[in-house]
């Protein structure tokens, strides 16, 4: 289970995060939506350990665990995977080396054996082609040269090679087309399941219309202004936001 | 009326004097007036220094501080050489400026003739650096190379230069002649007693004749004490293809010049490097790439991982001639400091004299990118382990463009040991 405790946050001395209470248990599906600049991708960060994040108040606990002061390498470790909204190039990095070199630290650090490479060979081969993804791109150094949509699809490849018990999609669905779209969709939902969380960010609706949320979260200004069901992103996209953020000024 | 006052001569110019003063003379000298002539010539600039243009960032008059006696004549046990790392090929050692027969392949090559000399060269670059003066005053033996016209040598030819010893200098030369339509790959080590502090000072040249196909490997992995320089002269005939590669490791000091000469029209010349420094260590590449010629092409790109209070040195000049209309030459430097005390002095140049022609230059600086390094915690990895699957996806690039399959594993092998990362990334 995480809970996010009246979390503050900041980067280069601007406050960003201002208070901000989640909890997520086990099997449950939470989006979170909220105009732009709102701090989403932040939130995103600062649950995966990125460096310059600094948290000035407030807590984050998985599984009973305080994550203050776990490296991003120890969070992945412990279910940690958060699908970045703009995946990087690495030049000189092969996707395979990599995908196996990820898989194994964290096997490593969970204490369990290194996976044989036919046995490597043979996951990717099954989650890549559910995915799309082709032995093409594979074969290409890390993201270097995919278009948006095939960036977003591999996340979700190694979301699902590394089976995370807390997942973070920052707006996976952005650049993807219909068809990525439902591909996508089908592999998060294949990984749904009742040990697993998940945190879904994005800007529409129609990504939850495949993968339906337990929970709809509306962030503005660093804070959760607005929780309801899955009726809440309708709402949004027929009224936008300007409720909330004109009731966050009042 | 006073002569300009002349600088004191260095306890290592005065060990210089002595030495070449007793090999002169020795009766059984040969070309004595000609190491005469160059030892006048390094007798007037004298060992270079920071107020010498070319050596600014190499103050070699202060890093050295004595020369080392010559070293003799000897033969290591044949296990002590390295090279190209057990990679089959046609094997010609060099031990302490001398030719080593006994340990270099005995066997006949087709298309490659092999000769020992004295190393004394007629060249023009003779008098045009101190360093290379010295060596043809010093030199203590040669060899010439010869690949005949159209020979396609399947196996690398290694060059193995090994100084025995501790405490002593080698000179050596080379004069390497391919042939016109020639295909080869040389790999060229230079390397010695493991922590002995020695000095070792290498001059060859290559005549590439036109339409030849030429791959040259420089393994310079000298003991970490060690003080090497080495000049290479370079002159390319037309439709030539000559890629050229320095693997930097070694050495405390270490300089590599390189005069390279594009004589004929539609020839590519790549010079590319990486160098992987660390302590203290001191690493000067130099290059002078003259377009004479129109429509040649040169890439000049190096990469450098410089860690603790190493610092590299990059001077990179591209003369485009009048005549050398249509030239492309593209020159880039990179660094990555892993450290606060690490430094790199990059020096692209470019001096244009025709008009119609695509040069560019370039360099960048930096520590290895936070972004990057996210991405790949993020998912598990050690910071550590992190940091050098970047360096060597940053050194591999480099490595790849050389486009020498057999060179890729060997210098892959290489830069991982150097990082200690032999068992890192799985495959
Ligand atoms: N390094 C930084 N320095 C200063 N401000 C930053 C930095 N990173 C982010 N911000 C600011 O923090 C705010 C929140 O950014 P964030 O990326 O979290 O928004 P978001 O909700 O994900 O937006 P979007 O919907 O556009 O993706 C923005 O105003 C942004 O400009
Ligand atoms: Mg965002």
């Amino acid at each position: 289970m995480l809970e996010i405790k009246n979390l503050h946050a900041e980067v280069d001395g601007n406050k960003i995060l201002r208070g901000i209470d989640l909890v997520v248990r086990p099997g449950e599906i939470h989006a979170i939506m909220g105009p732009n600049g709102s701090g989403k991708s932040t939130l995103s960060y600062v649950l995966a350990g990125k460096d310059d994040y600094e948290i000035t108040e407030g807590t984050i606990t998985y599984n009973g665990v305080d994550w203050s002061e776990m490296s991003a390498h120890e969070r992945a470790a412990a279910g940690m995977f958060l699908a970045f909204q703009y995946p990087i190039e690495i030049p000189g990095v092969a996707t395979m080396t990599f995908l196996k070199t990820a898989l194994n630290a964290q096997r490593k650090a969970r204490g369990e054996d290194e996976i044989s490479t036919p046995d490597f060979m043979k996951l990717v081969r099954e989650k890549s082609k559910a995915l799309n993804v082709t032995p093409e791109m594979l074969r290409r150094p890390l993201n270097v040269g995919f278009s948006g949509g095939e960036k977003k699809r591999a996340e979700i490849l190694q979301m699902s090679l590394l089976e995370p018990t807390l997942c973070v999609l920052d707006e996976t669905d952005s650049g993807l087309d219909i068809d990525a779209l439902r591909v996508v969709s089908e592999g998060v939902n294949q990984l749904r399941s009742p040990d697993r969380s998940m945190i879904v960010i994005t800007h529409y609706q129609r990504l939850l219309d495949h993968i339906v949320p337990d929970v709809v979260h509306v962030l503005s200004k660093g804070k959760i202004v607005k929780t309801g069901g899955k009726e809440l992103a309708l709402e949004l996209e027929k009224n936008g936001y300007a409720e909330y953020v004109d009731e966050e000024a009042a | 009326m006073n002569a300009p006052a002349k600088i004191q001569e260095t306890k290592a110019e005065q060990s210089l004097d002595a030495q070449f003063n007793a090999l002169i003379a020795e009766k059984t000298q040969t070309n004595a007036n000609q190491r005469k002539q160059a030892w006048d010539a390094f007798k007037a600039k004298g060992i270079p220094h920071r107020r010498v243009e070319e050596w600014h960032y190499t103050d070699l008059r202060t890093k050295m501080r004595d020369a080392f006696a010559l070293a003799p004549t000897c033969v290591p046990k044949a296990d002590v050489l390295q090279g190209a790392g057990g990679l089959e090929s046609y094997r010609i050692a060099i031990v302490n400026g001398r030719f080593a027969p006994e340990l270099s392949s005995n066997q006949e090559l087709d298309g490659l003739t092999v000769t020992a000399t004295d190393g004394v060269v007629s060249s023009e670059l003779a008098s045009k650096d101190a360093m290379i003066s010295l060596n043809q005053a010093l030199v203590q033996g040669g060899i010439s190379i010869e690949v005949a016209a159209n020979a396609k040598i399947e196996k690398p030819i290694e060059i193995v230069r090994y100084t025995d010893g501790a405490d002593v200098s080698s000179y050596a030369s080379t004069c390497v002649e391919i042939g016109a339509g020639a295909n080869v790959l040389f790999i060229e080590s230079f390397e010695g007693e493991n922590g002995a502090d020695y000095q070792s000072n290498a001059f060859t040249e290559i005549k590439v004749g036109d339409e030849a196909d030429v791959h040259w490997l420089k393994l310079q992995v000298e003991s970490q004490k060690a003080q090497h320089i080495e000049t290479l002269g370079i002159e390319l005939g037309a439709k030539v293809n000559f890629q050229h590669f320095i693997y930097n490791e070694g050495s405390s000091l270490s300089r590599a010049q390189l005069f390279v000469e594009l004589k004929g029209e539609g020839t590519h010349a790549g010079l590319r490097g990486i160098s992987l420094l660390q302590d203290q260590q001191h690493a000067d590449i130099t290059l002078y790439v003259n377009h004479a010629v129109p429509e040649c092409e040169s890439r000049e790109y190096y990469r450098t991982v410089v860690d603790d209070k190493a610092r590299a040195v990059f001077q990179g000049k591209i003369i485009v001639e009048p005549a050398a209309q249509k030239t492309d030459g593209q020159m880039m430097i990179k660094s990555l400091l892993l450290s606060d005390a690490a430094e790199i002095n990059a020096k692209p140049e470019l001096e244009i004299f025709a008009d119609d022609v695509q040069c560019a230059h370039g360099s960048t600086t930096g520590d290895i990118d936070e972004d990057l390094l996210f991405y790949l915690t993020a998912r598990g990895i050690p910071e550590a382990q992190a940091r050098k699957i970047l360096i060597l996806a940053f050194l591999s690039e480099a490595v790849e463009e050389f486009e020498e399959e057999r060179c890729v594993e060997l210098l892959e092998a290489m830069t991982r040991k150097w990082l200690h990362a032999d068992e890192m990334v799985s495959e």
